[in-house]
């Protein structure tokens, strides 16, 4: 994330968008618990994942991968009756802490949803530095087509569009949207890197383009990822943490580790049942 | 490869000769309705009909009534005289619609900010009791009938308006439409009356009066805007504002203008807390702050009692200008809100 303007600010001293190109965050979750309203769906939950690395949260429905995600850059907040326990740190601050601002912490932890919500009537250009606009940074011209191609390249959707950057994101189709959210997440050098399901309403073409986008943002961005494809979980993440909520108790890790340890030689039994497809 | 081949005047596709001369042509479809689809059908054109020959209707009797009035001056004698005395016949509705306007748009000034201030307020920061208890209220505005406004305005607001139509001519009357004649800012007891009865003051009363219709119909286009998209932007970082420009308005923007044009309908038609707050004049007066204004709703309400034949034509002349106008403004919107909406809501 540190190439694109550094060779060009030798040349100017103007502090500009450097200042947002940023090295990857390590993420750590202490002791997460969650509630809706008295519904107690997280329960002390520690994770830590690694700066550049990515990890995959896996998990049968409804186990709270989403809410725990959702807790990673203060989304959870957003729902009235909705309460948490614990800390977030990125790199050793908590993003909780009165000290934070709520905005700071979510353009370092972005978020990508698990259905495409770009904005409409905006053209595919605003929508990709749409966060720039939304942080009140200021960028010349060159500066955001520099951005904009940087970011839709990186998402691997640079070529679809090229032509047809003055458009509405509206008219892009369900896996470009997808791929746009993406670009425009990381047009704002986010250290984190938060997916819900995000290839869950893809083709396989597009979700390909997915993967390949994440595996390429390895070493750049931490990247945590939300899937219930196992395959997938297998070929994009070097960490992975297995959720599990029985009957009628809130959600816990029942085992965290190593992606390819844990599919080849799980430690719980439950872990295995859910890696190899025999419940969930 | 060649899709289409041509040989003679025969298109054959694709190219290969089994497949024979391409001779499909579009099937005709014939669609057996059913019962229920054939009731709901006439039911609801019925009722479609039935509006649309009101409306007919209302335009043709205005024009049939109106139309001795103005053969006897000339269309554009009537457009542009200022007095109103079919007496003497002399009579024309350049007063009228002039005053008729600017109250709408002073009402329009006002209300723009106020409904949309309102409904960002209902839908973007209050919530749960506190949320449901705004929303009645300000449907329950929207009940409260004309004439209470009109009183109102007359007995209270007037009284405690007139002190900032003051400060505001003696400190912008340099802008024409803020001077008052007869006004002098180095007396310090200014004459009361002089800002009194204006077209300032009936804007305002009016500007209260289509606040609730404006709001409600801004209230439900925002809260419509998807969740996905307000969760997006927040995901990038924004502040509540942010995500207000970039989701909320963007999406809401058909329901605002769609707004604004009931509301300015509404402001055209107003007749009777006109009536009681102006003190009618039959001169174009730009002077919003100064006392003195008119409007053809008023006008009629005015003249009304007193008028048979001819001058109830003249009246019925006054009318039909102002129905026009108010069709205008209605087709004008929804064009507008029509040309708005392809582009917000083209999601897939
Ligand atoms: N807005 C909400 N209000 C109340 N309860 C909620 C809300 N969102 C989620 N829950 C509850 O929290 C629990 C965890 O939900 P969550 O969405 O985190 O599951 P998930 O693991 O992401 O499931 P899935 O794989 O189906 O997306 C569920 O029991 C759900 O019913
Ligand atoms: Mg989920």
């Amino acid at each position: 994330m540190k190439t694109l303007f550094s060779a060009r600010t030798e040349n100017h001293d103007e502090p500009d968008l450097v200042e947002h190109v940023q090295q990857p965050g390590g993420l750590v979750a202490d002791n997460i618990s969650a509630w809706f309203g008295d519904h107690k769906v997280l329960d002390r939950v520690s994770l830590s994942m690694a700066a550049g690395e990515v990890t995959a949260l896996i998990g049968p429905s409804g186990c709270g991968k989403s809410t725990f995600l959702r807790i990673l850059n203060r989304m959870h907040e957003m729902i009235p009756s909705a309460s948490l326990f614990g800390e977030v740190r990125l790199d050793g601050d908590d993003i909780y802490a009165p000290s934070q601002r709520i905005t700071s912490a979510r353009r370092n932890i972005g978020m990508v949803f698990q259905k495409a919500n770009p904005f409409p009537a905006m053209s595919i250009y605003d929508n990709t530095i749409s966060g720039l606009k939304l942080a009140g940074i200021r960028a010349t011209r060159a500066e955001k087509d520099l951005l904009v191609e940087d970011s839709l390249r990186k998402a691997s959707l640079w070529d679809e569009v090229k032509d047809r950057l003055e458009q509405p994101g509206g008219g892009l189709s369900g896996g470009q949207q997808q791929r746009l959210c993406i670009a425009r997440s990381l047009a704002v050098s986010p250290r984190v890197l938060l997916m819900d399901e995000p290839c869950s309403a893809l083709d396989p073409t597009s979700t390909r383009r997915v993967e390949e986008t994440i595996e390429s943002l390895r070493g750049q961005v931490t990247v945590v990822i939300v899937t219930h494809n196992m395959q997938q979980a297998a070929r994009v993440s070097s960490q992975c943490a297995f959720f599990l909520a029985a009957q009628n108790t809130p959600g816990v890790i029942v085992e965290y580790g190593a992606t390819e340890a844990m599919f080849a030689h799980p430690q719980d039994d439950r872990t295995s049942d859910y890696v190899n497809g025999r419940f969930g | 490869m060649t899709a289409i081949s041509e040989t003679a005047d025969v298109t054959t596709r694709p190219d290969y000769p089994e497949a024979g001369a391409d001779t499909a042509s579009p099937r005709l479809i014939k669609q057996v309705r059913e019962r229920a689809d054939r009731t709901f059908r006439l039911v609801s054109s019925t009722g479609g009909v039935i509006v649309l020959a009101i409306m007919c209707l209302v335009g043709i009797f205005l024009t049939v009534n109106a139309v001795q009035a103005i053969a006897a001056v000339g269309p554009v004698e009537f457009l542009t005289t200022q007095e109103w005395s079919p007496e003497t016949n002399h009579f024309g509705i350049a007063a009228v619609l002039t005053g008729t306007v600017l109250i709408a748009l002073v009402a329009l000034v006002v209300a723009l900010p106020l409904s949309l201030g309102t409904s960002l307020f209902i839908t973007e920061v209050a919530r749960g009791g506190f949320q449901r208890t705004l929303v009645s209220i300000v449907d329950l505005m929207a009940a409260v009938p004309s004439v209470v406004y009109g009183l109102w305005g007359l007995a209270f607001l007037q009284n405690n308006v007139i002190g900032f139509a003051k400060w505001l001519s003696t400190w912008f009357g340099w802008i024409p439409i803020f001077a008052v004649d007869g006004a002098d800012p180095a007396n310090p007891l200014p004459n009361n009356a002089l800002y009194g009865s204006s077209t300032f003051i009936a804007g305002l009363v009016v500007a209260l009066m289509i606040v609730p219709i404006m709001t409600s119909m801004m209230r439900e286009s925002f809260s419509r805007a998807p969740i996905g998209e307000r969760e997006g932007a927040y995901a990038l970082g924004a502040t509540r504002w942010g995500m207000i420009r970039s989701v909320v308005l963007p999406f809401g923007k058909g329901g605002v203008i769609g707004g604004t044009m009931l509301g300015l309908g509404r402001a055209l038609g107003e007749t009777i807390a006109i009536y009681l707050i102006i003190s009618p004049i039959f001169a174009i007066n730009f002077h919003i702050l100064q006392k003195g204004s008119n409007s053809v709703a008023a006008l009629i309400a005015l003249r009304y009692g007193e008028s048979n034949g001819f001058t109830m034509s003249a009246l019925m002349a006054a009318g039909l200008a102002l129905f026009i106008l108010t069709m205008i403004v209605n087709f004008t919107a929804s064009t507008i809100i029509g040309r708005s909406r392809s582009g917000a809501e083209s999601e897939a």
